[in-house]
């Protein structure tokens, strides 16, 4: 169960003696199965609003439920527990290991899971065989194209069978081409594995691709 | 679970440039440290050498070195006709009564002169001392101006070589043959007839006898028994315990100078060690937001860094013992200050040494990695996936 429930969801930082509210009294539902676009313009909050999600941050006020979990009350060694377990974090800049493989990269995450060697070599290779990168297991990100690393990427959120995955302007840095490669990817997740994916996106193109969109200005949210 | 030690080692590899800088560093201070262990090492090891436990040598009361000391022909005597000491196969008592005196020599290529240790012998000596033998030449023949010299200092001093001719007071002699000694320090020494050297060094006394005990496990009785007799007046020490004394003093300056410098070196490495690590954690503040973003913890995060440094630690250990490995063996020489005679011996790089070397550049690593690594297991995740 992946479903998000946002109630009255508020983020303020603080810099020096100034407080600077990104989101403010978000409410929001997003059920399991479902693929939903964040748009807004830059410093709308669509980012913190992901990372909120995903427990990378943590809200100033509110409740975040995210599978029946309510993440604001889980600790720092807690929350990183229940990122592995059910979080797919996708990058706009890939953010892969560049003195790692893309086996090796795809592996990480299941360096968290008792898991056999074997096992764990075989689950990343399926990975990336899901990505169309069946091929490029032993090639270094700098010997892949942009694309390839977003692949690469997206095989390593999903190695763990999380159940939603987040993906922060996954075509942000891309071409069309590959960033249509990497949305029809996302659909796929979503529709035959049932993924729930929550994306964060500049781009209508990439935002057609959801089945709603959200538009957040100045950390209020409309659809 | 950690992180897989190819992303560290790996990683340390990405960088060649700094990994060398901060090898090098780390080796340099490794070296010295190996070079001080090895130079203490082969000291003492040249001193330890030359006793042997089976043996003891008897010095006068409070004498704590043979040229303070003095032994009379009556108190030599005594000893040879002593229970306690073995015999040879023809029954003669395994005994050497022993003028010992240092003589000021000139160096060879080297501006100035120093001492070297003449020794006169019992030819009973040749058998108590294990180990000894002729490299060159042949023995002195007993009676005649003969010497015979360790093969050590054959050519670190002038009038040392095999068939030249070395004058002690009035009275020539000649080199008829170089000896070695397994290493100990007696490859320092010239060695003569005790009965033709006494006169020439105007002497009347022995310096020290030893002797091969008849049963090495009744040291503790004959010790008390010898040094209780009032006819003697002398201090017992086994030969091996004796030799071992000497070498203590000057190794454990040579530790400590060497701990010293090696401590001052280290500071200044372990600030380089940091410096690339906080510099490898800066350059990869996105890499580490996303590890733990997948969930690795912080404490998996800031062990995976300090073994990291570790590892470039290592590096520069292996490095370092490199460096030091062709001192090995390479003589040199220093006084020692029990015999104010020159000591030429060996450096002794051992696996020992270097484990300790490697030991220390780990321990290094460990100190120089732990404040970058701490910085990157706590940095602000959001922040950190920006790149902030």
């Amino acid at each position: 169960m992946a479903s998000i429930q946002v109630r009255d969801l508020s983020k303020v930082y603080q810099r020096d003696s100034q407080r600077i509210p990104v989101l403010d009294g978000l409410t929001l539902d997003i059920p399991d199965g479902d693929f939903v676009a964040l748009m807004g313009p830059s410093g709308s909050g669509k980012t913190t609003l992901l990372n909120l999600i995903g427990g990378i941050d943590t809200p100033t006020s509110g409740q975040l439920l995210v599978g029946g979990t309510d993440i604001a009350r889980l600790s720092g060694p807690a929350l990183a527990k229940w990122r592995s377990r059910n979080i797919g974090y996708i990058f706009q800049l890939y953010n892969l290991v560049p003195v790692l493989t893309a086996h090796q990269n795809v592996e990480l995450p299941l360096l968290l899971v008792k898991m056999s060697g074997r096992e764990r070599r075989q689950r990343a290779r399926t990975a990336l065989e899901i990505v169309g990168l069946g091929d490029r297991l032993d090639h270094f990100p700098r010997q892949l194209s942009g694309g390839q690393e977003q692949r690469v990427a997206i095989a390593r959120a999903v190695v763990s069978d999380p159940e939603l995955l987040l993906a922060d302007e996954p075509t942000g840095d891309l071409d069309r081409a590959s960033g249509g490669e990497i949305l029809d990817l996302l659909e796929r997740l979503n529709r035959e594995f049932h993924k729930t994916v929550v994306m964060v996106t500049h781009d209508p193109h990439a935002a057609e691709r959801a089945h709603r969109v959200f538009q957040l200005d100045k950390g209020v949210l409309s659809q | 679970m950690a992180l897989p030690l190819s992303y560290n080692v790996r990683n340390v590899m990405q960088r060649p440039v700094s990994t060398l800088t901060t090898a090098v560093g780390v080796g340099l201070t490794i070296a010295i440290l190996i070079g001080a262990l090895s130079l203490a090492a082969g000291f003492r090891a040249a001193l330890v050498q030359t006793g042997s436990a089976d043996n003891l040598i008897v010095l006068r009361k409070g004498a704590n070195s043979e040229i303070s000391s003095g032994i009379s022909r009556q108190t030599a005597a005594i000893l040879r006709a002593y229970g306690e000491v073995a015999t040879d196969a023809r029954s003669r008592p395994l005994l050497s009564p022993e003028v010992v005196v240092v003589n000021n020599r000139r160096r060879v290529g080297q501006p100035g002169n120093s001492n070297v240790t003449v020794r006169g012998i019992d030819h009973e000596a040749l058998v108590l001392r294990r180990g000894v033998q002729v490299v060159a030449g042949r023995w002195f023949e007993p009676g005649a101006a003969e010497v015979v010299v360790g093969r050590r200092i054959s050519t670190r001093f002038e009038g040392c070589r095999l068939g030249d001719r070395v004058r002690f007071g009035q009275r020539d002699f000649t080199v008829v043959g170089l000896f070695s000694a397994n290493g100990a320090t007696f490859e320092s020494e010239i060695w003569g007839d005790n009965e033709v050297l006494m006169p020439v060094f105007r002497g009347e006394v022995f310096q020290s006898v030893t002797f091969r005990m008849r049963d090495p496990a009744r040291f503790d009785a004959i010790r008390r028994e010898l040094e209780s007799d009032p006819r003697l007046g002398v201090d017992v020490q086994r030969e091996s315990e004796f030799y071992a004394k000497q070498s203590e003093m000057l190794a454990n300056l040579i530790r400590v100078l060497g701990g010293f410098i090696t401590i001052i070196m280290a500071v200044g490495a372990i600030f380089g060690a940091m410096n690339t690590m906080f510099a490898a954690v800066g350059a990869r503040t996105r890499e580490i937001a996303m590890l733990l973003v997948l969930g690795f913890s912080p404490l998996s995060i800031m062990v995976s860094f300090v073994f990291e440094s570790v590892i470039l630690s290592l590096f520069g250990g292996l490095v370092g013992c490199l460096m030091a490995l062709p001192l090995n063996r390479i003589v040199t020489s220093t006084t020692n200050f029990s015999s104010f005679s020159e000591l030429a011996f060996g450096f002794r790089v051992t696996p020992g040494i270097l484990l300790t070397g490697l030991a220390v550049a780990a321990v290094m690593g460990l100190v120089g990695g732990f404040l970058p690594a701490l910085k990157a297991s706590r940095q602000p995740l959001a922040a950190a996936l920006r790149g902030a």
